[in-house]
């Protein structure tokens, strides 16, 4: 069944490019409506046990070379499917004013959408490579056509830095492969590599991967990137490419090489925190709102490469629940900064946007940004909180200075944040500020963030939900201590 | 062994000839017919490769000058293939003025490619080679009145003909130590004998020929001028069937022939023999090629150094030196020909509509044309090996085979360079993709001429294959895994 979101969200392209051009904004929100209903329907049915990876399609595609088109489940896609689904409605619906080549827009967004499902459901390498490869077109497209600032440079900035990933991945595929004769995932999470082969090839394979997921000093296509793209864009970026870096990190790397993991976890760990602090430092001295936001991202994946780098239960689930909450609050930030504030004002520029009376003017973007902002910021009550503490006590255990310095980059975190805020919505003085009259946040705005902001609530005062998906998997891997 | 065996044998060939000579007959005769011209050669094409079909498993004539075997039918279906699409760009190029000669000289090269693919015999390798290169010159300079088109005949013939001196002083060289011309001798021969400078001589001065004809850097220098100076249709046979046919009968030599003087080209372990030649060839094409197609700014020139890139990356299967990697030579060799035949078919469009073929004359043809657009993108996009198109798995499967060769993954530093160079090729590909799509047209817009229908439709089926052999490769690995077997 949550295999059906793959092959929906394909077809809702192949129709957005072929039916009339207006139709294509209401092709795009069926699809990815149903999308987030089957995903939903996955998540909460009993039908999915979330401690296997349990196989949901197997057809024989290239015998000769023994791989299959096979396609499984467990706790950890089900989570990632699911804000997949989650961000990709609200892009949808973000972009509902978007006319320039409309359906061409509809159908590299609904491609971003389609492959990252298939890369999260992939149970055969070769055809997880395929959907990960696959992706990276359309976001050339996506953000070469239709973004703003610099957007062409943006745009092969992301592209070559995701393809140098790629390159990297492929090769630690080919060590796989080669080693193993084996392309699936489930029997090259039993098979015991060479600790020689694993000394090599995780750190070629992980690398590969955290580029995708933003690892300093990997990391600068992220903001660049994020800058460039339209707001739909920014969106499926912070929310869901990024995710698959780290997916891949998570299910690839660090399940098939267990033994090459505990050998290069500390490095990881401490490359993760030099990006948590660096990234927010950098944030606070940022003008432009979208490149503030940028950094947050990579300063927030920071965590959840730390969260992996734990290699404990805790840790881990941590951090895939941070790639859940991330998702959710990265987008709905590129939403309000991309949408409904500089669609309006034309500027995303820290000082121009503080003399706007944006409170007066926008009062539902003053409180979607102040909600997000908390969450952002790790409030108890919001999602980022319960992923935040989870991979803090996990990494307790393991590298109890890494917490300390991670503390430093957490005051950072608020303190770039709180600063946003205030210049955009509290800094000025409404009594005397001019009134410009502003086109009001439209119903699709409204529906798209309260989608959010209703989920990171929800996950905030109820993480059960997902840890009851997510710690069980976790449980299955291989790697932990 | 009677002439009427060898006849039968031969016929896929033979009716290409007759084909070639009643085209021939046509153009005396009655002289601007060019539909008809065209619509028999096709028939003529498509007979022969009902004739290959028919003919029998496995056969062997005169001590390997005509092999029949699996292998070779294959490869004479796609050399045919090639011929065919080549045929169906070439009858709406307003620059060939005789048309019927030009058709029957693309013929008889297609004799040359067949003969080349279905020998295993140095002598009839070295006439195919000739047979080839000598209507290919002829095909290259063919525009008489295009200044360009006659450099890059007089190019390609001096550097060809070079070439093929080395190649034959190698064959004789070979032939002196072994007293054998059929590869099958050869290698018995040459297994016993120990490495002489004399063979290394030999066997160097004959890949020499076969390095030209795949434009191996440095022996790169003629593709260039040949891809962007020879009529269009000419171009796309060069690049595709010229190549196809090479490889496999490169292939064929170094790892029937040549086996025992293999050597090894693993990082820190070479030892003397052919490998270490072939994988400085391959560095240096992948480097030397992605390196300076960054700089071009016309797109067949562009194509042309990517082309030698490509070899470069071809080149990997025949070192990993097995089966397998043999096999992923051949598939790919097989997807490249297709995609830049196709990619050939665009650029004749859009040099009817603009003019020219420089980067510029393909602006705006994402709004002009989307379609054609697509198809340049399909293209593009599987030479630098993006899922879900066909050059996307043939990379993997090349470089699979190769990093499974030899002892403790001593090619990894190749295939890490061809993953490097695949990375340059993106950034230029895409930004032929950039001016497709993103920028405003800036020449002059011609009126715009009813299209040719016979090249659309041959560009559109070969990006609906190169889509189809990327979703599901599992047919073509298939056949031609049990080729090899």
């Amino acid at each position: 069944m949550i295999a059906w979101t793959i092959y929906l969200s394909f077809a809702g392209a192949l129709l957005v490019l072929f039916l009339p051009r207006a139709w294509s904004r209401s092709i795009a929100l069926a699809t990815t409506l149903v999308d987030l209903i089957i995903s939903l329907a996955a998540f909460f049915g009993r039908s999915v046990d979330p401690a296997h990876f349990h196989t949901i399609v197997r057809v024989p595609w290239v015998p000769a070379l023994g791989m299959n088109y096979h396609l499984a489940v467990d706790g950890i896609s089900l989570t990632l499917v699911l804000v997949t689904a989650i961000t990709a409605l609200s892009a949808v619906l973000f972009s509902w004013d978007v006319d320039l080549r409309q359906n061409e827009f509809f159908f590299w967004l609904l491609l971003v959408v389609g492959g990252s499902f298939g890369v999260f459901l992939a149970a055969d390498l070769f055809l997880f490579f395929v959907f990960y490869e696959f992706v990276i077109v359309p976001k050339y497209f996506l953000i070469a056509i239709f973004g703003s600032t610099n957007k062409e440079y943006g745009a092969m900035k992301l592209t070559l830095y995701s393809f140098f990933g790629g390159a990297l991945v492929f090769i630690g595929i080919l060590a796989v492969y080669a080693s193993a004769n084996s392309l699936d995932l489930n029997q090259l999470a039993q098979f015991s590599f060479p600790l020689q082969l694993q000394a090599w090839a995780f750190p070629v394979l992980f690398l590969g991967f955290a580029v995708l997921a933003g690892i300093w000093p990997l990391h600068t296509w992220a903001p660049t990137g994020h800058v460039a793209a339209p707001t739909a864009g920014s969106m499926l970026l912070a929310g869901i490419v990024m995710k698959l870096g780290a997916y891949g990190a998570l299910r690839v790397a660090m399940n098939i090489f267990p033994q090459g993991f505990l050998m290069w976890r500390n490095w990881i760990a401490v490359f993760a925190v030099i990006g948590i602090v660096y990234a927010a430092a950098v944030a606070l001295r940022q003008r432009d709102l979208k490149f503030i936001i940028g950094y947050s991202s990579v300063s927030h994946m920071g965590f959840v490469l730390l969260g992996l780098a734990t290699a404990n239960a805790l840790g881990v689930s941590g951090a895939v629940l941070q790639m859940f909450s991330h998702g959710v609050i990265g987008a709905l930030l590129f939403a309000i900064a991309g949408t409904m504030l500089y669609r309006r004002t034309h500027t995303r520029d820290l000082d121009q946007l503080s003399i706007l009376p944006l409170r007066r003017a926008l009062p539902f973007a003053a409180l979607a940004f102040t909600i997000a902002s908390a969450a952002s910021m790790g409030i108890p009550g919001f999602s980022g909180f319960a992923a935040e503490i989870t991979i803090l006590i996990g990494a307790w255990k393991s590298f109890p200075l890494a917490v300390w310095i991670t503390g430093i980059g957490m005051v950072l975190v608020a303190a770039f944040t709180l600063r946003a805020l205030k210049r955009t919505f509290f800094d000025v003085d409404l009594a005397s500020a001019s009134a410009t009259p502003m086109e009001p946040i439209t119903l699709p705005e409204k529906i798209g963030a309260s989608l959010l902001m209703f989920t990171t609530l929800a996950v905030g005062l109820f993480p059960k939900l997902l840890f009851d998906r997510i710690g069980p998997a976790v449980q299955a891997m291989r790697f932990l201590q | 062994m009677s002439y009427f065996d060898l006849l039968r044998l031969a016929w896929p060939e033979a009716s290409i000839v007759l084909t070639a000579l009643v085209v021939l007959a046509i153009g005396l005769t009655n002289r601007g017919t060019r539909p008809a011209i065209t619509l028999l050669a096709m028939v003529g094409i498509a007979l022969a490769i009902k004739n290959v079909l028919r003919l029998p498993h496995d056969a062997i004539l005169f001590n390997g000058m005509l092999v029949i075997s699996p292998l070779t039918s294959l490869f004479k279906i796609v050399s045919l293939a090639l011929a065919f699409f080549t045929v169906a760009l070439a009858q709406s190029e307003s620059s060939l003025r005789h048309y019927a000669e030009y058709i029957a000289i693309l013929l008889l090269a297609c004799v040359g490619l067949m003969l080349l693919v279905g020998s295993e015999e140095l002598l009839t390798i070295f006439i195919g080679l000739e047979l080839l290169g000598l209507s290919l010159y002829v095909l290259t300079a063919f525009d008489k009145i295009d200044i360009y088109s006659a450099e890059a005949g007089l190019k390609y013939f001096l550097f060809g003909s070079t070439a093929s001196a080395f190649t034959l002083f190698g064959i004789s060289l070979v032939y002196g130590m072994a007293g054998s011309t059929s590869l099958a001798v050869l290698a018995q021969k040459l297994s016993v004998t120990n490495a002489q400078p004399l063979l290394a001589a030999g066997i160097v001065m004959t890949l020499i020929g076969f390095a030209f004809k795949i434009a191996a850097a440095p022996f790169h220098l003629w593709a260039p001028d040949v891809y962007q100076g020879a009529p269009i249709p000419s171009a796309a046979f060069i690049a595709s069937g010229s190549k196809v046919a090479s490889f496999v009968v490169l292939g064929k030599i170094l790892l029937v022939g040549f086996d025992s003087a293999r050597g090894s080209s693993d990082w820190h372990a070479m030892i003397a023999g052919w490998s270490p030649i072939i994988s400085l060839l391959a560095a240096m094409s992948i480097l030397l090629g992605n390196f300076v197609a960054l700089a071009q700014t016309n797109v067949r020139r562009l194509l042309a150094y990517s082309a030698v890139a490509h070899g470069g990356y071809t080149l990997l299967g025949l070192l990993a030196g097995d089966r397998d990697g043999f096999s992923a030579t051949l598939f790919y060799t097989t997807i490249y020909a297709l995609t830049l035949l196709g990619a050939f078919g665009v650029i004749a469009l859009v040099r009817r509509e603009t003019g020219g073929d420089d980067l510029q004359n393909f602006a705006g043809l994402g709004q002009r044309s989307p379609l054609l657009a697509v198809c340049m993108s399909i293209f593009l996009l599987s030479l630098a090996g993006l899922p879900p198109l066909a050059g996307f798995f043939g990379k993997f499967y090349l470089f699979s085979s190769a990093f499974r060769a030899g002892a403790n993954h001593g090619l990894l530093w190749l295939v890490a360079l061809a993953l490097f160079g695949s990375l340059i090729s993106l950034y230029y590909y895409l930004i032929v993709l950039k001016v497709i799509f993103l920028d405003e047209r800036s020449t002059t817009a011609t009126a715009p001429a009813a299209r040719p229908m016979l090249v659309e439709v041959a560009t559109g089926v070969l990006a609906a294959l190169v889509l189809l052999f990327g979703v599901d490769p599992s047919g073509l690995v298939a056949r031609i895994v049990a080729a090899l077997a």
